[in-house]
């Protein structure tokens, strides 16, 4: 019996444990800013990460993917129509079933920003909005060329540090996130997440300040280099994660240590208000089913009692269709003002005084024969 | 007060530049010549490094598997060209076709100013042959070219045969986002001529060609093979093309990379690369790569097929197969695959080569001397021309012996004045030869072999040495036309036009074409800053002759057979200054090399204004 009690103890903890995220959805944030044909890597990066996404949970309708060039169709590519990420070609991440939402010259900063903000103008369809509510857990993975306090987009634009720390503070005021898992792979990472200043905000990048992430490994019969090697490792402790996994974040900072990096991977927790140790890897890489256990049972057949209407709502007047569509308020409106002309006093008295001037002038017998 | 404008200050500084004129411009001499030899020492030199991020770091696998059978088609297509006589056009073409390309014929004709001794050529009739390969996905907007020449003799028949083979190759692979042509051409120089004034629409040389019949799209890169056997022992690259134009230093780095990592050997000027470069035989050996590559810059001419692509903006160099006495063979498949991993590469091209330099020099295959270094060689040279010139005007500006101070200040501000009109004549003059120099040898050449028992290439030659010797007789017929001269100050002032004259021309030339403007410097400057009508003539005559711009020819021409290790003797070397002139001639009017018409018009007039100066009375 003190092993049932101890059991059921243990269940209730892990059952509150469960409960203790805070969140209720999840979204993914996937960018991938480089284009042209040697850029492969960023690319099959993001295409991995959104994979692992995937297959934890979180469904393409809570997957906003932004790919800045198109691999699979490159003209160079000796594989038309697949991505790889591992050499031999053992995986291909483009599949059947990826989802571009913003694709080749879509991907500018300002539309980056635009959908971490939510303020995207309202003909944007559903599948290029991050609908995210305060109880959201939201990654955002980016990817790409980056330097010291920037990340280049497209060969001609960048973003600094300061302003997406700034669009996470918009995001925080609008109550747009319960917690962001932040994570980039590019040269100099870690000076991306210097600025954050929000609470709730998790963040890990491939390298350090001064130092460059390196690529993985080319492959001899595309021609490029397939991956890079933080999200390599990434990619490969993704792969032993299930939805059930308990795996937390602790493990996620061991990902890629300097002897297979050569970079230094660092990570920023400070903003974070829960403790990494008990944060689980599913709570932002994969989507979660809220499950209530409730001890008392449900009555769904018996016949409810009509509540009784205390008040009468007061009856209105029943509105013919048309006066109910927005059409009615145009129809009924006032005509518009015109333009101000002069009064028609004031021009006939002008033409007279002109006529008399005239007539004047030249004779007044001429004012005769009108007359 | 300023430091110009202050009078004690400026005669100060001026009394310091007239006396310390002389070694300064001594030492700015000996200093440039030394900074063009240390050019080659290797610390002083960067090694080569891929600049173009397109073409990075990645390696691809080379699976290029029929070398024997190009070998084959090469003899079938030698057997062809021996049976027809000249160009095999039906059964190229339809070998193209067989091969999956779209294939398209341009036929042009050309005859010579005067006939070419050299190749034995006068009216040129021939055809080229190109075939397309479509990239499977891509729009046709880009293309890269490899060409063959169709030689008459024996040679290159392999060429053309590995490029059969890989055109077959080629067309079997879905990754080219590039549209390739495989081009033979015919009467190598002249043909590919004809071919780039076709494909560009422009007609600069007067050949007559038909119009080409398919287009692929604006060139990227364009690669011309020369291999006349069926195994070779290493790889030489050319790049100096027309007018001294190099290719971009990418392109050698690309072939350089890919030697490396196929393990071919491979050389530049025939010359392979050694590792000592602190004994005095590795700087030789060094030295000498990078003389050959100063004179075959300096010549202007074309040294391959791809000389001429250059013109067009388009990145190009030859890849030429050399067979000679070595243990390690390399076979064709060996050479097809480096070919292969080559085009992949250009194929990985967003943009044309633009990241690496345009202006360098190689003293290996592996390492360069890029603009900024090699420049400040010529710098020093032309800095005598400048202090001689600002010497000069600083005499002039000053009286020698002042009686009395207004007749004193007067004087030279009316000799000036009618010095600058006195100085019009010689000018006039020694441009005139020069137009002389440069019309009359091809226009005369009728009379000349009426007259003379010699053919119409000698007459040529021989009748511009004649002009330009008569030229030497100029001062004394000269100054029958002058009035007015012959003062002491009438001298400088033609000098000092002369040296500021010499100074832009060689600036000018050194910054299109730096070897020619180097070379030129060499010789004409201390002629231009040493002559004055007070030394003794016969010596100092003997020192103009010796530095005038044909000597320096004839020295180039000795020094370049000494490089190329085939020493020449005097008489033959005699007839190779003859052919020289006559190829310069040649190449002016077919391909637009713009080196005779800078001596004859420009450079020899500059250097007669100073045997004018010479024989100043």
């Amino acid at each position: 019996s003190y092993l049932f009690i101890y059991l059921f103890y243990y269940i209730t903890t892990k059952a509150t444990q469960f409960f203790n995220s805070g969140h209720t959805n999840n979204w993914a944030v996937l960018v991938c800013t480089s284009r042209f044909w040697f850029n492969y890597r960023h690319v099959a990066n993001v295409l991995s990460v959104y994979r692992s996404v995937k297959r934890l949970g979180i469904p393409d309708s809570h997957i906003v993917l932004m790919l800045a060039d198109d691999m699979a169709c490159n003209h160079r590519n000796p594989k038309p129509a697949t991505v790889f990420s591992h050499k031999n070609m053992e995986l291909n991440v483009y599949g059947d079933d990826v989802e571009v939402d913003y694709r080749g010259y879509e991907v500018t900063v300002e539309n980056f920003l635009r959908v971490l903000t939510g303020r995207l103008p309202p003909s944007t369809p559903r599948s290029k909005r991050l609908l995210s509510d305060d109880r959201s857990n939201i990654l955002i993975y980016l990817t790409g060329h980056g330097g010291n306090g920037f990340l280049k987009f497209q060969d001609s634009e960048e973003i600094s540090n300061v302003e997406l720390a700034d669009a996470f503070e918009q995001m925080w005021q609008k109550r747009r996130y319960n917690e962001l898992l932040f994570i980039i792979d590019t040269c100099q990472g870690a000076s991306m997440y210097e600025r954050f200043y929000s609470p709730n905000i998790m963040a890990l990048a491939s390298s350090q300040v001064g130092e460059d992430s390196l690529s993985h490994q080319p492959d001899l019969a595309i021609g490029v280099h397939l991956m890079d090697r933080y999200t390599f490792y990434l990619l490969e402790f993704l792969e032993d994660i299930h939805p059930a996994s308990q795996a937390n974040m602790n493990d996620l900072f061991k990902v890629c240590p300097k002897s297979q990096c050569v970079s230094t991977p660092g990570h920023r927790t400070d903003l974070f208000l829960r403790d990494p140790r008990s944060v689980l890897i599913t709570d932002f890489f994969g989507s979660v089913r809220k499950v209530e256990i409730t001890r008392e049972a449900v009555n769904l057949t018996s016949a409810a009692e009509q509540p009784v209407e205390a008040t009468k709502e007061p009856k209105s007047e029943p509105l013919s269709y048309v006066d109910q569509l927005p059409v009615a308020e145009i129809i009924h409106q006032k005509p518009k003002q015109k333009d101000w002309h002069p009064p028609d006093g004031f021009i006939l008295g002008l033409w007279t005084l002109i006529l008399l001037v005239f007539f004047k002038t030249y004779g007044i017998k001429h004012l005769k024969h009108i007359f | 007060m300023g430091l110009l404008s202050d009078p004690n200050r400026r005669k100060a500084l001026t009394s310091l530049l007239t006396r310390l004129n002389t070694p300064i411009c001594v030492v700015c001499y000996l200093a440039g010549i030394a900074w063009f030899m240390g050019l080659a020492f290797e610390p002083f030199t960067l090694r080569t490094y891929m600049s173009e991020n397109a073409m990075g770091s990645t390696m691809v696998e080379e699976r290029f598997p029929a070398g024997e059978r190009a070998l084959a088609t090469a003899r079938e297509f030698a057997a062809h060209k021996r049976k027809v006589g000249g160009m095999p056009v039906e059964w190229l073409v339809k070998t193209m076709q067989a091969r999956g390309l779209e294939v398209f014929t341009q036929s042009f004709t050309r005859t010579l100013p005067f006939p070419d001794e050299n190749k034995e050529r006068y009216m040129v009739r021939g055809t080229n042959i190109y075939g397309i390969l479509r990239a499977p996905r891509a729009p046709r907007t880009e293309a890269l070219v490899l060409s063959a020449p169709c030689s008459p003799d024996n040679s290159n028949n392999q060429a053309v045969g590995l490029l059969l083979g890989l055109a077959q190759y080629f067309r079997s692979q879905i990754y080219w986002a590039k549209d390739i042509i495989f081009l033979v051409n015919e009467h190598d120089l002249i043909g590919m001529q004809a071919w780039l004034e076709g494909y560009h629409h422009t007609n600069i040389t007067g050949m007559d060609y038909t119009p080409l019949q398919g287009r692929a799209g604006s060139i990227q890169a364009a690669l011309s093979l020369e291999l006349s056997s069926d195994v070779i022992t290493s790889l030489d690259l050319v790049l100096e093309g027309l007018n001294g134009q190099l290719p971009n230093l990418d392109l050698a780095n690309l072939f350089h990379a890919f030697c490396q990592k196929i393990g071919v050997l491979c050389t530049i000027q025939g010359k392979l690369q050694r590792g000592d470069w602190d004994t005095a035989e590795g700087y030789t050996h060094a030295v000498q790569t990078m003389m050959l590559m100063v004179l075959k810059q300096a010549s202007g001419r074309p040294w391959g097929d791809h000389g001429l692509f250059l013109r067009y903006h388009i990145e190009a160099a030859s890849v030429r197969g050399i067979n000679s006495f070595r243990q390690y063979k390399t076979d064709a498949t060996t050479i097809g695959r480096l070919l292969e991993g080559m085009f992949r590469k250009l194929n990985n091209l967003l943009e044309r080569l633009h990241q690496s330099y345009f202006f360098y020099l190689m003293p290996s295959l592996t390492h360069f001397v890029s603009i900024g270094y090699y420049m400040p060689a010529f710098g020093l040279l032309a800095t005598i021309l400048l202090l001689r010139a600002l010497d000069l005007w600083v005499q002039l500006g000053t009286p020698a012996q002042v009686t009395e101070d207004g007749a004193g200040e007067v004087e030279p501000v009316s000799i000036n004045n009618q010095g600058v009109l006195s100085v019009l004549t010689p000018v006039v003059i020694s441009h005139l030869t020069g137009v002389a120099l440069y019309t009359l040898p091809v226009l005369s050449q009728e009379t000349a072999v009426e007259h003379f028992p010699v053919s119409e290439t000698e007459a040529v030659v021989l009748t511009a040495i004649a002009i330009y010797t008569a030229g030497l007789a100029l001062p004394h017929n000269t100054h029958r036309f002058i009035s007015g001269e012959g003062t002491e100050q009438g001298w400088r002032v033609l000098k000092l036009v002369a040296l500021l004259y010499l100074a832009v021309l060689l600036g000018c030339t050194a910054l299109i074409n730096f070897s020619l403007g180097f070379i030129l410097a060499i010789t004409l400057v201390p002629a231009a800053a040493c002559v004055t009508p007070h030394m003794p003539k016969a010596l100092t005559a003997l020192a103009m002759v010796l530095l005038s711009p044909g000597c320096t020819l004839l020295y180039c021409v000795f020094i370049f057979q000494e490089l190329q290790e085939a020493p020449v003797t005097l008489p033959e070397g005699w007839m190779l200054f003859l052919s020289v002139i006559s190829q310069g001639i040649l190449d002016h009017s077919l391909y637009g090399s713009l080196v005779y018409p800078l001596l004859a018009l420009l450079i020899y007039p500059c250097w007669l204004l100073l045997w004018n100066i010479l024989f100043w009375k």
